[in-house]
């Protein structure tokens, strides 16, 4: 509906080059926002994933400015490691302290972020600096998607069988839904909780490296502010805030959604300065239409259970 | 000081047990002093007197000026803060509200609009955008962290609408040199009077007043504090009304400061606010905090900033000891707590094995 509209306003928003932009630009947004559902729906949230990916594309681009030979394979191997570390660290102290996930991810936004100022002081990275194998993974295509794109598709597949159809993944649904009911339950609470945040982690530092291949610098302020729109992402895909409910794809049609939005809003020429207030009134949009359907679920539910008495 | 032993039926004591124990119960002064605000206090002391005599320049009526003046936002926003996080809730939409009132007056004045009828314009706007986040939370019945959220993105998107890349910075005089003038030659800036006017009516409103009960009842517990006659939502929804106010009130406080109202102002202060508030003795999980402990919170968080910044450290140090000073002050409790327990075990395994002697 949306893309037709623009499409009809702006014709050069659905040429093959606009929809591949558009696809690029979603990739990474996707990604982080499936790790986010992940963490959402076992009633958490983390609020990192942006100074995780800043942290993590800082990182890849030093390796490429040390090691100049390495191969591609290895340094994803590092970037989704590192980011593991990172995700690690918020699922320990939330799960330890038994804090709320809101106040260690917003503590180790600022420190993540901190660290990687301090890392990277003025230094940017260049895709100069990256070999031309490394950049072509974003402008390689295979039926007109982007390598990244189609790599991004396999992961949103797999989380999602892991989700849907593993014991792990269910145990996150339950935990989400009542945290108390699923340690009765005798599900691993602290252990699924933390896991769900080294995933967050892992695939924020996926995208991470898939960025340094997208973009051309990185450096101290890369991924600013991308918290917002990846929670924004995974709420608006109908991941529930208060936990229990919600799909990987969800999240995934999310966080296309939004991006096609904000390429729209760029294709219809809107001043760039209302993407902000878009972004904050589709969390709040969402957020009520969820709750309203959730009320409405609860009052049929009393009146069939009334008449069934 | 005196230390009774009274007996008192304890809860949590095994039902081995059975009954009463001996507990012992210290003097009202002696839980003054061992109170968590007041072990918050010797931090501050001791940071101070450790910046005085350990850090260059810091020793001066200089220091005094500017430290408060840094301090003055973070202050005004964590008294409604305390209160918000108090009753269980949260804001995080404090530093846009801030960012958008910065905007909002810089563009009215460039307007030509009188001065007088800004500043009052601006306030009534805080209170719009507190009383939307109000309304959000308390009549839709949304969680207040996604609602804040979205307004925090909201309010800065706005701020960006309103005045885009701009600056305005050629705001009159007398107001922005009144704005960082001194008390004689103390150093203490004078809007520090209005600081302490707004921290005695929080303080007031929550430590003796029924409304401010009502609040920790309902931090505490929700449904019994419904149950008891508190109006839950209403007292929510003024809460967030007062923390949009006092945030545009802090919002042109810094934009007559730094005379220059731009959309970015106070980004990410509403960690800062948040961490003094948790540092200062507020329970995240709502229910517990006081003013005089939120004060004593922003105070510190203020010195170690300004020591550090003294001292030389750039401002990327500064987020990370913000940010570990927030993680520390929701953690520790948590340690404590832990440490509490193993050590009420122990003491009642003792008693139990003395009883067991005794019979």
């Amino acid at each position: 509906m949306l893309v037709v509209v623009t499409a009809t306003i702006n014709p050069l928003f659905l040429t093959p080059q606009g929809v591949k932009d558009l696809l690029l630009n979603a990739t990474i947004v996707v990604i982080l926002a499936i790790g986010q559902a992940l963490v959402i729906i076992t009633r958490n949230v983390d609020l990192s994933v942006g100074s995780i990916l800043g942290l993590v594309a800082f990182g890849t681009g030093t390796l490429f400015a040390v090691y100049p030979g390495i191969p591609i394979i290895l340094v994803f191997v590092i970037g989704m490691a590192f980011g593991a570390v990172l995700g690690a660290v918020n699922g320990l102290l939330v799960t330890i302290a038994k804090v709320p996930a809101l106040v260690i991810t917003l503590g180790t936004l600022y420190i993540y972020r901190g660290v990687n100022n301090a890392w990277a002081g003025g230094t940017q990275y260049f895709a100069g600096d990256r070999p031309r194998a490394f950049s072509s993974l974003s402008t390689d295509t295979i039926f007109g998607f982007p390598l990244i794109t189609l790599l991004a598709i396999a992961v949103v597949v797999g989380v999602a069988i892991v989700l849907a159809y593993t014991r792990a993944g269910r145990d996150l649904y339950a935990i989400g839904s009542d945290p108390a009911a699923a340690r009765l339950f005798g599900i691993p609470v602290t252990r699924r909780v933390l896991g769900a945040f080294v995933a967050s982690g892992v695939l924020a530092g996926l995208a991470a490296v898939l960025y340094a291949s997208r973009f051309n610098a990185v450096g101290a302020t890369t991924g600013t502010g991308l918290e917002l729109d990846v929670v924004a992402a995974a709420v608006v895909g109908g991941v529930a805030i208060f936990g229990g409910s919600g799909t990987v794809v969800g999240a995934a049609i999310g966080a296309l959604l939004l991006t096609t939005i904000t390429s729209a809003l760029t294709a219809l020429r809107v001043d760039k300065f209302w993407q902000q207030a878009i972004v904050g009134v589709l969390i709040i949009a969402a957020i009520s239409v969820d709750r309203l359907v959730s009320l409405n679920r609860a009052r049929k539910l009393r009146v069939s259970e009334a008449r069934n008495v | 000081m005196s230390e009774r032993t009274i007996v008192r039926s304890g809860e949590g004591v095994p039902a081995t047990t059975a009954g009463t124990l001996p507990v012992r119960v210290r003097s009202r002064w002696t839980r003054i002093l061992l109170s968590r605000d007041a072990v918050m206090f010797y931090a501050l002391i001791a940071v101070v007197v450790y910046a005085y005599t350990q850090v260059p320049y810091f020793a001066s009526t200089q220091t005094v000026g500017f430290l408060l003046l840094d301090v003055i936002p973070i202050l005004l926003i964590a008294m409604p803060m305390a209160l918000v996080i108090i009753t269980g809730e949260i804001d995080l939409s404090v530093a846009s509200t801030v960012g958008l009132t910065s905007a909002v007056m810089g563009v009215l004045f460039q307007a030509g609009v009188p001065i007088g009828v800004v500043l009052v314009l601006c306030l009534l706007l805080g209170t719009v955008l507190g009383a939307v986040n109000g309304f959000l939370v308390t009549a839709l019945g949304l969680p207040s962290l996604a609602v804040t959220i979205g307004t925090l993105a909201l309010y800065r998107g706005f701020a960006l609408v309103v005045i885009g890349d701009n600056a305005v910075a050629n705001f009159p005089q007398e107001l922005t040199r009144f704005s960082t003038s001194k008390l004689g030659d103390t150093g203490i800036p004078v809007v520090m009077l209005l600081v302490l006017a707004v921290a005695l009516v929080f303080g007031v409103l929550l430590h003796f007043t029924p409304f401010g009960r009502a609040l920790v009842a309902l931090g505490f517990n929700k449904e019994a504090a419904a149950f008891v006659g508190i109006r839950v939502g209403r007292a929510k929804f003024w809460l967030f009304v007062s923390t949009g106010l006092v945030s545009s009130l802090a919002g042109i406080f810094w934009t007559l400061r730094y005379s220059s109202a731009r959309s970015d102002n106070a980004t990410g202060i509403e960690l800062a606010v948040i961490a003094a508030v948790l540092l200062g003795g507020v329970s995240i999980f709502g229910g517990t905090g006081s003013i005089p402990g939120v004060i004593i919170g922003v105070l510190l968080i203020g010195t170690i900033n300004y020591t550090l910044r003294l001292a030389r450290f750039s401002d990327v140090v500064l987020s990370i000891v913000t940010g570990a000073l927030l993680i520390a002050s929701v953690v520790a409790p948590s340690i404590a707590e832990w440490a509490r327990g193993r050590l009420h075990a122990r003491r009642t395994a003792r008693l139990e094995l003395q009883r067991a002697a005794a019979q």
